[in-house]
């Protein structure tokens, strides 16, 4: 925090010269800085961010606070299919958010579900982050060819929207594993996927903030001193351009979110037995025309909620982390 | 602008004086014809489409008759009993003027026969085709082969001076990707002439005035697949289509309701089915390393026991199947009530097969299936994994859609499947031919289980030309308990089959699922 914010240090100094002599606690110096004083100003933020705790919370703890487990199949009692919400279902039991077209409680699959679309969403935004800082490092301190070659694949990248470029990597890998492993990876097939079609972002905005940090005085004084480029990147400049990295890395895990379920819903995402949200979108909208709305709902439901609020969160880190609006 | 009205209305009264004479149909269906080359794929969907365009010596009526289309009469030579002499319909024409003749009939036979052609299995025991005059012609079999004309409803009459013209005598290579003038244009005999066609996206055909067939009332019809169900129904419910071919059970109730909309349903001639690895090889796909555990009959019967077909129908399907015990269609020659009875489901007796199999703690397994071919097939085989997972047998779902499901079974690569198997020459011999032979030559193309019975495989391809239909019969028979003592396939149910419409056309739901627009009718 201190190296991303200087100026802010030098407000908190100069502010402990006019508060009484015992200093303040750490997490009352945390909930003072300009960072929650700005969250605590935002009604819209705070919720977002109750809604996100809700979701990845019970998300987390799914096992636990699920009535019933929807991946496991041999528990499932197809009879029990298309049971409306808050009712009783054939066999006599209860479901609160009624039953999908397999007998699934809806309620118990959506806390599954969100759980691999979290999974997915924030493993392949760490896998495009890896990626897109390391390259945006290497091209914005090195410049020359290699900021060329680099810049130059990211900027064929970004011409195509992320979701081809996924699709494009998701059929590559089917075709090279073979047809009896490839649902057990699909998984990561869909992280690597994902985080292939999105790294460019962070390439572009890494790179940006590396060429304004390479001139500065500090960068100069280490390499004088002949420390290794890497040593200069990783330890004097990276921790300078994680500002706006993770308003992106924010805004990119609610992109991811959708993208996965994007996949989900076209069917080239994980399997039916193990929905994602995105599958359990796939299966409602069958049953629309109908009338079985709830297997559609709540999903979708959830996940416009999940990706508002990560949206939202991030809408709000790129300002209070923009020193020009402050 | 007095006259611009006055032209206005003289245009709707000369409109509204013509219905009779030019009715579009806009029809909209899951899938495209895959090609329109017509020997080229031996596929349900690409055939109903070239219906339309093209035509064959012999038709089939609802009721399984064969009825004469492009030939007239056929019927074993005198004195011997491995010649059929067709006689063709005179007075015929293809769209391009060109008179259909006996020559037409033996190029296009001897391209259906030929090295790439996707129809050769239905004329594996024809030896020649000869013209004996300008509508004759005798068709010479390796031995006597009573059926043979059931093998031709689908084998399309072509041009031989177009294809000639257009260098199209070779069939299109459809798995090596490669294109002919075929593909996308056509010279047919049949009620409708292509206009244009994008591949995938709209397809429109316009009534032939010339075809020798009565006048049908659609004149114009406007082919558009739609792959997701919950658009094509959309499409239909707001007008922009007329005809949706395949309609997903759960939207039956609904349009049945809708004023304007009409519904007709029927049995379709296709059995819907699951197969499996039975070698003793073991399994790529599961986690017991040592041997298949398929091979073990008792598993097979404790599988066949975990399956509860009524709550398939009743949940999955809605009531729109008809469960079965036999992997064969009732309209099928050899069914019987008795083979077609299944089991009631039985979890505890299923158990205790497993056990008794060594398997208390189950297997896993890797199940393949289509997702946009069959009415609710991915939901089907969830179905079954849930069913399964009962007895301990973990099955992991691997969805694709037809294009790369089907693949995986030709080549043998898949260990658990979903398939449906229609039967257009309703006889068991299709069935056997293709799914219970040993997978070698002409046979056993989609027999990817391994299953290898000599002796069944002599009574097989005894039944190609066996004459005495009583004896054949008797065959058939004792194939079908072979196939059911070892639990060979373990079927579901055959589909009922739904069609929607704008109520004033009435289409009725044909057994093959290939209706023809030239017998539509129209009320108003």
């Amino acid at each position: 925090m201190a190296n991303t914010q200087p100026d802010l240090k030098l407000a908190a100094a100069s502010e402990g010269v006019v508060l009484p002599p015992k200093p303040p606690g750490r997490l009352y110096r945390m909930w003072d800085s300009d960072i929650f004083y700005s969250w605590r100003r935002s009604p819209v933020t705070i919720i977002a961010s109750i809604v996100v705790l809700v979701i990845v919370g019970a998300a987390i703890l799914a096992p636990w606070i699920a009535p019933y487990n929807p991946f496991n199949p041999a528990s499932l009692n197809l009879m029990d299919g298309f049971t409306p919400p808050f009712s009783e279902s054939r066999m006599g039991n209860y479901y609160l958010l009624g039953t999908d077209n397999q007998g699934r409680d809806v309620f118990s699959t959506i806390l599954y579900g969100s759980r691999v679309s979290l999974f997915v969403g924030f493993s392949a935004t760490v896998f495009a982050m890896v990626i897109g800082i390391s390259l945006g490092l290497v091209a914005g301190y090195q410049g020359g060819t290699a900021d060329a070659v680099i810049m130059r694949v990211a900027d064929v990248q970004l011409s195509f929207p992320a979701i081809l470029i996924a699709l494009l990597i998701f059929g590559i890998a089917r075709g090279v594993i073979p047809p009896s492993q490839q649902e057990g990876m699909a998984v990561y097939v869909l992280i690597i996927a994902i985080g292939l079609a999105n790294w460019a972002q962070f390439a572009r905005t890494v790179r940006g903030a590396t060429m304004v940090e390479r001139q500065k005085d500090y960068v100069s004084a280490a390499r004088i001193m002949g420390v290794h480029p890497i040593v200069i990147l990783a330890r004097h400049v990276l921790p300078n351009v994680t500002g706006p990295v993770l308003v992106i890395a924010t805004i990119g895990l609610a992109l991811a979110i959708i993208e996965e379920a994007t996949l989900s819903f076209l069917g080239v995402g994980v399997p039916p037995t193990q929905p994602s949200l995105g599958t359990l979108i796939r299966i409602g909208q069958q049953y629309l025309f109908s009338g079985e709305w709830w297997i559609l709902l709540f999903p979708a439901v959830t996940l416009v909620l999940l990706a508002l609020s990560v949206n939202l969160l991030g809408d709000w880190l790129r300002d209070a982390l923009n020193p020009r609006l402050r | 602008m007095r006259k611009l009205l006055l032209t206005a209305s003289m245009l709707a009264i000369a409109a509204s004086a013509l219905p009779a004479s030019a009715e579009t149909l806009r029809w909209a269906r899951g899938a495209d014809a895959l090609t329109l080359d017509p020997h080229s794929q031996n596929e349900g969907t690409t055939h109903t489409f070239a219906h339309h365009i093209y035509e064959t010596l012999v038709d089939r009526d609802t009721e399984g008759t064969l009825t004469p289309r492009l030939a007239t009469e056929w019927a074993l030579k005198d004195g011997d009993d491995t010649t059929w002499v067709f006689t063709l319909r005179e007075g015929v024409t293809f769209h391009d003027g060109a008179e259909f003749t006996a020559e037409d009939v033996v190029f296009s036979l001897d391209r259906a026969r030929s090295e790439r052609s996707n129809m050769r299995q239905l004329h594996a025991d024809v030896e020649s085709v000869t013209a004996v005059d300008d509508y004759t012609v005798e068709v010479k079999m390796n031995g006597p082969s009573p059926l043979y004309p059931n093998n031709l409803t689908n084998t399309f009459m072509m041009d031989k001076t177009w294809s000639e013209e257009n260098d199209v005598v070779e069939v299109q290579d459809y798995a090596g990707g490669e294109d002919n003038y075929a593909v996308r244009n056509t010279n047919g005999t049949g009620p409708y002439k292509l206009v244009s066609r994008e591949v995938g996206v709209r397809s429109v055909l316009e009534v032939n005035a010339d075809h020798w067939g009565d006048a049908p009332a659609v004149t114009e019809i406007i082919y558009t697949p739609i792959a997701d169900p919950a658009t094509r129904i959309a499409a239909l419910l707001s007008g922009e289509v007329d005809f949706v071919q395949d309609v997903p059970v759960q939207d039956i109730g609904r349009l049945s309701e809708t004023d304007g909309i009409s519904v007709t349903n029927g049995p379709e001639n296709r059995i819907i089915y699951f197969g499996y690895k039975m070698s003793e090889e073991p399994l790529t796909s599961s986690d017991v390393t040592d041997v298949n555990p398929i091979s073990n009959p008792l598993v097979r019967e404790a599988m066949a026991l975990a399956v509860d077909r009524d709550a398939i129908k009743e949940v999955v399907m809605r009531g729109n199947s008809l469960p079965a015990g036999v992997a064969m269609p009732p309209f099928v020659n050899g069914w019987t009530e008795e083979l077609d009875a299944y089991p009631a489901p039985d979890i505890e007796r299923a158990r205790e097969l497993m056990a008794e199999a060594g398997y208390e703690n189950g297997f896993t397994i890797t199940l393949d299936t289509p997702n946009n071919r069959y009415v609710n097939d991915e939901a089907i085989s969830q179905a079954v994994v849930g069913m399964l997972g009962q007895i301990g047998i973990r099955a992991t779902l691997a969805s694709r859609p037809v294009a790369q499901h089907s693949p995986l079974i030709t080549s043998g690569e898949t260990e658990f499947y979903l398939l449906g198997w229609g039967v257009p020459t309703f006889d068991s011999a299709y069935i056997f031919n293709d799914l219970i032979h040993t997978k070698e030559g002409n046979y056993g193309a989609y027999n990817p289980s391994g299953y290898s019975n000599t002796e069944l495989d002599e009574k097989i391809q005894s039944l190609g030309t066996q004459t005495d239909l009583e004896a054949r019969d008797a065959t058939i028979a004792e194939i079908w308990a072979q196939v059911q003592e070892d639990r060979v396939l373990l079927p579901i149910h055959n589909q009922l089959l739904s069609y929607a419409m704008q109520s004033k056309f009435n289409v009725e739901v044909h057994p093959e699922n290939q209706p023809s627009m030239a017998d539509v009718t129209i009320s108003e």
